[in-house]
């Protein structure tokens, strides 16, 4: 029952994402006429902002700067709301931060238009030029790198980092973005779709320092836990994979060029390797809560060797797979000689960097609306996705490099910023985009979680195939670097 | 397929009403007053202006007044019986904002319009007003339905940016012609906007004179409206009146309708040069409108007051008669 719930749901939002025209969204926006409606009881004379984020993580905090440097926007008041502390960085850290994110070519593109990006690599950043994806139960493999590794496939930029850009890059339009650090928002109280008389109009939001703000529009920007999602009532679909995730900062054995991102799916869940320095890599290895806290309890060396063996061992692979894997390629290599590329040796480990093991549970989630009246959730707070194919910063930043789209012209057009004409266009683009990568990345997941035969062949056969056939690998590139 | 289309000319009669009050004054104003007096001593006397509002007050039925009120909030429902004026903004929004960058270069990018004066001619609940107001321009909003009026003030009176850019009147293009002689004098705006309400005007002679003596030399006049075709006619008075009767008998008058070519000479006679006439398509499916070739239905017009003034024994000649008669049994 509760699984088929969550199916309809899921359908629902898939329904929304491409059926979805003016006649879905007419029975959404009376839907959403319906919540959450309350009369003001005290207007006061609140500052109305137009735009309020809320939230200042690293999605957050690009959503501000970006609204700030667009020039249709200016003399726009923008407020950037952010319960922690203001995150300085005046020097790198030398050791490495174990939160990293991917940055794909769409994410740089976004971060270098707001000026972030200048900081980031004057910080510290890692391209990756190439990418490794292999199975444990078999010897299937797929690359996927720029033709003739020119070109950066993407970049390993750890998360403080990110925010520590945004941040100098926000103090920087302290004129056109005001940012409010260690605001806790204790309420938020949403208006009547359609105006009556004597109610305030706007989003009120309530701060725990007993200060009342008023936003024409208020983005919710806070995370997988997103308070703005749940005091809206949005319905969301949620996986937990009883995974969680293991991180730390993994010393190479030698220095390397190191320029390629490594990813072996073993039957208990993806490890991954991403390059961060010559000698330097971070680790993100999803496993049973079990298993993983097994991992944090092991002391650094066995820690060390079982990382290293996660990466070589052939303990999962059996003759049957491994004969049919092998035909199979064959079979594929006598029809595309030239296609496919050669198998790659990932680099060992020799240590990791101290106290830097970590371990945070893993989940999907999938809110099946992402705006309401007044109100768009963007980043973790709209969809959470597992970390096996590093998309989850650049799904939000391709939130906010849509959403600013979207503002900018309805301020050139003189809209008010919180009509819900151009919200729905953000969510019918975003959904579009957002739920096949979901669905995506939910079924490699699913489909590497096991080692029983069928499953395995299937995915060593489409593997093989897939690694074989270059436009579609650029396919699912171009469609992975937006 | 028609009903949204239906729902429009529906939305349009409820404007249509709304006009017919200040189709009526019209046409006291013209029987009362001989077009080449308007012209030579365009100062009204004060009774003569005190009378038009005055009998524009008695000719409001307190049972329109009261449909009104029930009307007024439902101006701002986005998806009530104004959806296609309101989707309209997305195509005349940018049609003024572009002829008027045209002209006069944008100082501040986040309000183009700064420093324009523009009127918004017919305003309602200041659907077309307030977008202008938040482009930066200095907006003045008029409409002779004081309950429209009072919901556009309404509206504007919650938005800070909104409040500091836009005013709203209650009283016609004439009155407010005659006020600026007596006031700032002739020619203070940079812009008229008549939107969906020249087909409602009894009398567009003097529509088209007041515009012209409001305007600064160079002016524009921004006009969007419904044209007098056979398909005009077969959707918005066979269909909607007489068939399906969404709309009681002989309420839209499609003689009040007119045709690019027809509003074109009126306006030249006037002592404006037309720039651009774009036909406009409202699509009952996807409920946005898109610019066509085909000025069959819809249009929007743009026409520049030239500088020198306007011959007005050339008006005489070629302008189309008002019409008392229709306006008359309208009321």
């Amino acid at each position: 029952m509760h699984k088929l719930t969550k199916a309809a749901l899921a359908f629902h939002g898939l329904g929304r994402c491409f059926v979805a025209e003016k006649h879905v969204s007419a029975i959404n926006i009376c839907r959403r006429g319906l919540v959450c409606a309350q009369h003001g009881d005290d207007p006061g004379e609140n500052e109305v902002y137009d735009v309020i984020i809320s939230g200042g993580g690293m999605v957050g905090s690009a959503m501000a700067c970006s609204l700030g440097m667009d020039p249709n926007l200016e003399g726009k008041k923008i407020l950037l709301l952010e319960a922690g502390n203001k995150k300085v960085m005046d020097k790198v850290p030398d050791s490495y931060s174990t939160r990293v994110s991917s940055i794909s070519p769409g994410s740089t593109a976004l971060l270098s238009g707001i000026g972030a990006w200048e900081h980031i690599s004057q910080m510290r950043c890692k391209p990756y030029k190439r990418m490794q994806v292999w199975d444990a139960c078999s010897d299937a493999l797929i690359t996927f790198d720029k033709e003739n590794l020119q070109d950066e496939m993407a970049y390993i930029v750890e998360n403080d980092i990110v925010v520590a850009a945004l941040t100098k890059q926000l103090d920087s339009l302290s004129d056109n973005v005001q940012v409010k650090y260690r605001s806790k928002v204790v309420k938020y109280k949403w208006p009547m779709p359609q105006q009556a008389a004597e109610s305030i109009p706007w989003v009120q939001v309530k701060l725990a320092n007993g200060e009342t703000l008023q936003a024409k529009l208020l983005i919710g920007a806070d995370g997988p836990n997103s308070m703005v999602r749940k005091e809206l009532g949005i319905p969301t679909v949620k996986w937990n994979y009883d995974q969680s995730a293991v991180v730390a900062v993994l010393h190479l054995s030698e220095p390397t060029e190191n320029n390629v991102a490594w990813q072996r799916f073993l039957p208990t869940g993806p490890i991954a390797m991403l390059p961060l320095s010559d000698t330097e890599s971070s680790l993100v290895w999803s496993t049973s809560h079990r298993l993983a806290e097994e991992l944090l309890a092991l002391d650094e060396e066995s820690f060390v060797d079982e990382i290293n063996s996660a990466f070589w061992s052939n303990e999962n692979q059996s003759e049957l797979i491994e004969t049919a894997g092998s035909l199979f390629r064959g079979a594929l290599s006598a029809i595309m000689p030239s296609a496919g590329s050669p198998r790659q040796l990932p680099p060992s480990v020799a240590g990791i960097g101290p106290k830097s093991r970590v371990m945070f549970p893993l989940g999907m989630g999938h809110a099946s609306e992402y705006i309401r009246h007044r109100v768009a959730l963007i980043g973790d707070a709209a969809h959470r996705v597992h970390p096996l194919a590093g998309q989850g910063a650049n799904l939000g930043f391709g939130d906010v490099a849509c959403l600013t789209r979207l503002l900018s012209q309805a301020a050139f057009n003189g809209k008010d910023l919180g009509a819900i004409q151009h919200l729905l266009e953000y969510e019918t683009e975003r959904q579009r985009h957002n739920l096949p990568m979901m669905a995506a990345i939910n079924l490699m997941k699913h489909l590497y979680s096991t080692n029983s035969a069928p499953a395995v062949l299937l995915r060593t056969f489409g593997l093989q195939a897939t690694n074989m056939l270059p436009s579609l690998k650029e396919q699912i590139m171009a469609f992975a670097s937006k | 397929m028609y009903c949204k289309r239906l729902g429009r000319l529906v939305s349009g009669l409820y404007r249509c009403r709304m006009g017919l009050s200040r189709a009526a004054v019209r046409g006291q104003r013209s029987a009362g007053l001989q077009r080449s007096a308007a012209v030579w001593s365009p100062c009204p006397t004060a009774s003569c202006h005190f009378s038009t509002r005055s009998s524009f007050r008695n000719t409001v039925d307190p049972d329109e007044v009261r449909r009104f009120q029930s009307l007024a909030g439902k101006w701002w429902d986005e998806q009530g019986e104004f959806a296609a004026l309101h989707a309209m903004n997305d195509l005349r929004v940018p049609f003024i904002r572009d002829n008027l960058l045209n002209v006069h270069t944008a100082r501040h990018p986040g309000k183009p319009l700064a420093g324009l004066r523009i009127l918004d001619v017919g305003c309602g609940g200041g659907l077309l007003t307030e977008p202008l107001g938040r482009l930066g321009a200095n907006v003045v909003g008029i409409d002779p339905v004081e309950d429209s009026i009072s919901t556009a003030q309404l509206h504007a009176s919650y938005d800070p940016d909104v409040r500091a850019s836009v005013s709203y009147q209650a009283c016609t293009l004439e009155e407010l012609s005659a006020d600026g002689e007596e006031e700032q004098g002739a020619g203070q705006f940079d812009a008229v906007v008549a939107s969906e309400v020249v087909e409602h005007l009894a009398d567009l002679e003097t529509f088209a004179f007041c515009s012209s003596h409001v305007l600064k030399p160079g002016g524009s006049l921004f006009i969007t409206t419904i044209n007098k075709t056979n398909l005009s006619y077969a959707l918005g008075i066979v269909v909607a009146e007489r068939l399906l009767r969404i709309v009681p008998s002989g309420t839209h008058d499609w003689e009040k309708f007119i045709s690019p070519v027809d509003l074109e000479r009126l306006l030249a006679s006037n002592g404006f040069s037309v720039q651009s006439v774009l036909g406009m398509l409202y699509n009952p499916v996807s409920g946005a409108w898109s610019w066509t070739n085909s000025t069959a239905i819809n249009y929007a017009l743009h026409a520049v007051k030239l500088s020198d003034d306007p011959q007005p024994d050339r008006a005489e000649d070629s302008g189309p008669h008002p019409e008392h008669q229709s306006a008359a049994t309208h009321s």
